[in-house]
């Protein structure tokens, strides 16, 4: 009994250790927005603002199109959230309920497309882009976020396909349900928490995205948050550390929010109630 | 359930099912390319990914065979493979693709050892199990250009965190550690450990959720120690979702592009020059298509190499299990 106590005790220490690990550096981003220039130059920083102060978040503002970015990072990331899972839904269904070709082919693009570099795509993509005019404009980087975030939804959608068990949906058509009333009726329900999960998790990956959007987006006022948060760092590396830090803290709110969201979101447990019964 | 619950959904079937393709128990099956009425279902997810993933990519293979340049007058020239011999006498792009090597075993290797400790003692009956499984994700959730100015500011020589503890501690004034020609590659590596063990935690935890408790009970009562229990019957169960994810971390930190940007942009003297790094300065800033395009050839060729000996390990493995 001794030795288990001892080795919780243990247990313990390696979880403190890597929560200190995990949850430092985020402490240390909030602590440094909230302090006033003259804390943040001297030598001997504190955990603790002494002065605590909301300035740096004003010339965060200031400094750079903040808001502007916001919007285009907004408008990116729902762009393509939503487009991403409209026509990746369907595609799943296909490829977890038929075993085609055409299924097997695409299981197969979703896996090679994790292993090609972005450099190989993203040259004949900015050509093309270019040809269409789409070049420094949120629409054409919505296609572009919309393509990348196809993989992963695919991924996810199909596993909750294949959790909606085949025999609620035989049921149905052995009570005299169509095929496209069964869709709608029975499984379009039980699918709906993880098309939500899927979108959210489409929205963080495209509002988070940052090759892309440096390569597509030129003009400051078409920039998203993560391409503008790099002009606060100057050439030289140097950076106004309090709004650097206060705009960064900003950018990660909305991930850090619907990250929550999505918790709450499959608290329901539908899908794992359908399937136990 | 957690939000960690859906992503290990997810990762449990990509696990389990994806390689081997449409094995869906699906009602109606059959072995027609597509029926009718699935191919417009189909349809609008299969136009974008042929117009803007499957075409750019081979469209990428061939500029690597040109002289293609940005803002050129004269029209693009097939060079054959002047690129790649090119690419051969490049001194500075091998040494930036050893770079990328060391960088991305680095991180992989910590990052799995990290996680599964972290995926081991989340799955043990712990009090303040939500709090580090909440935490945990946090580096998941932030965009990357954060992590890497957050990273920037703990690093940082003067008002930084890591050298201030360095001088409380006694151990001297601490170091420019991202401008230090020997600390720079190190450092780097520390933030992609940190940026990507969620992802890591995550999908070894649902493996372990998805050992049988049973036999773990069973082996305790024949008196086997933890290790022992760990080796005979997690491992086994857990296998399949540790080299699947241990690869695909291996392709995204090869991959991988903002972290280093932000926190170093290559250097300092191109210590930590990734190859996407590399071929993005090559194709944005001095306009080379053509090259540029060749060096992503000869990355996605090196990660096919190694992506299929994995392959070939994961089949073995299956043998024994």
């Amino acid at each position: 009994m001794r030795t288990r106590k001892s080795a919780r005790a243990g247990q313990y220490l390696a979880l403190l250790g890597y929560l200190v690990f995990l949850a430092f550096p985020f402490l240390w981003l909030i602590s440094t927005a909230f302090k006033p220039p003259r804390e943040l130059g001297s030598l001997h920083p504190t955990w603790i603002p002494k002065d605590p102060t909301l300035a740096n978040f004003r010339q965060a503002f200031d400094e750079q199109p903040l808001l502007d970015a916001a919007l285009n990072s907004l408008t990116a990331a729902v762009g393509a959230a939503v487009i991403a899972v409209l026509i990746a839904t369907p595609m799943a269904y296909v490829m977890a309920r038929h075993r085609t070709r055409l299924a097997r082919a695409a299981t197969g693009w979703v896996v090679v497309s994790q292993a090609f570099p972005f450099v190989l795509v993203i040259i004949p993509l900015f050509l093309v882009l270019k040809n269409l005019r789409l070049i420094n404009s949120v629409p054409g980087l919505i296609m572009v976020y919309v393509v990348w975030a196809l993989p992963f939804a695919l991924w996810m959608l199909v596993g909750y396909v294949r959790a909606v068990p085949t025999e609620l949906e035989e049921a149905a058509a052995v009570d005299g349900a169509g095929r496209l009333r069964t869709l709608v009726s029975i499984t379009a329900p039980l699918l709906a928490p993880g098309i939500v999960a899927t979108a959210l998790f489409a929205f963080i990956s495209a509002w988070n995205e940052f090759f892309f959007a440096l390569v597509l987006l030129k003009t400051p006022e078409k920039q998203t948050i993560p391409v503008v948060l790099t002009h606060f760092i100057g050439a030289e590396g140097a950076a106004d550390l309090g709004p650097l830090a206060a705009a960064a803290f900003l950018a990660t709110l909305p991930s850090l929010v619907v990250f929550a969201v999505i918790q709450k979101r499959i608290t329901g447990g539908m899908l794992a109630g359908a399937v136990k019964s | 359930m957690t939000s960690a619950t859906v992503r290990k959904r997810s990762v449990k079937r990509s696990a389990r099912g994806a390689p081997g393709g449409g094995r869906g128990g699906g009602g109606g099956a059959r072995d027609r390319l597509v029926d009718h009425g699935a191919w417009f279902l189909v349809l609008p997810a299969l136009i974008p990914i042929l117009v803007l993933s499957v075409g750019p990519l081979l469209y990428g293979i061939a500029l690597a065979f040109t002289d293609s340049q940005s803002g050129r007058t004269e029209p693009t020239q097939w060079i054959g493979t002047l690129n790649f011999q090119d690419l051969l006498h490049d001194t500075l792009f091998w040494d930036s693709f050893r770079i990328g090597l060391l960088w991305a075993v680095g991180v992989t290797v910590p990052q799995f050892l990290l996680a599964l400790g972290l995926a081991l003692l989340l799955n043990e009956n712990l009090r303040f199990r939500w709090l580090a499984r909440s935490l945990a994700i946090i580096p998941w959730a932030m965009p990357e250009v954060v992590v890497g100015i957050m990273w920037r500011l703990v690093y940082n020589p003067d008002a930084g965190i890591l050298n201030e503890t360095i001088r409380d501690l006694g151990l001297g004034d601490g170091r420019d550690w991202l401008s230090g020609l020997a600390t720079a590659l190190p450092a780097v590596i520390v933030v992609g450990v940190w940026a990507g063990m969620p992802q890591t935690t995550v999908a070894l935890l649902a493996g372990l959720q998805n050992t049988p408790r049973e036999l773990h009970e069973a082996a305790a009562m024949d008196g086997a120690g933890a290790w022992r229990r760990f080796r005979t019957v997690t491992w086994p169960a857990l296998k399949p979702v540790a080299l699947a994810i241990t690869a695909l971390n291996f392709i995204w930190n090869f991959n991988s592009f903002a972290l280093v940007y932000v926190l170093t942009s290559g250097g300092p003297g191109g210590r930590t020059r990734l190859p996407m790094l590399f071929a993005y300065e090559e194709a944005f800033r001095y306009g080379q298509f053509g090259y540029a395009a060749a060096m992503g050839c000869v990355m996605v060729a090196v990660i096919s190499v190694i992506l299929a000996l994995h392959l070939v390990g994961r089949l073995r493995g299956g043998e024994d299990a």
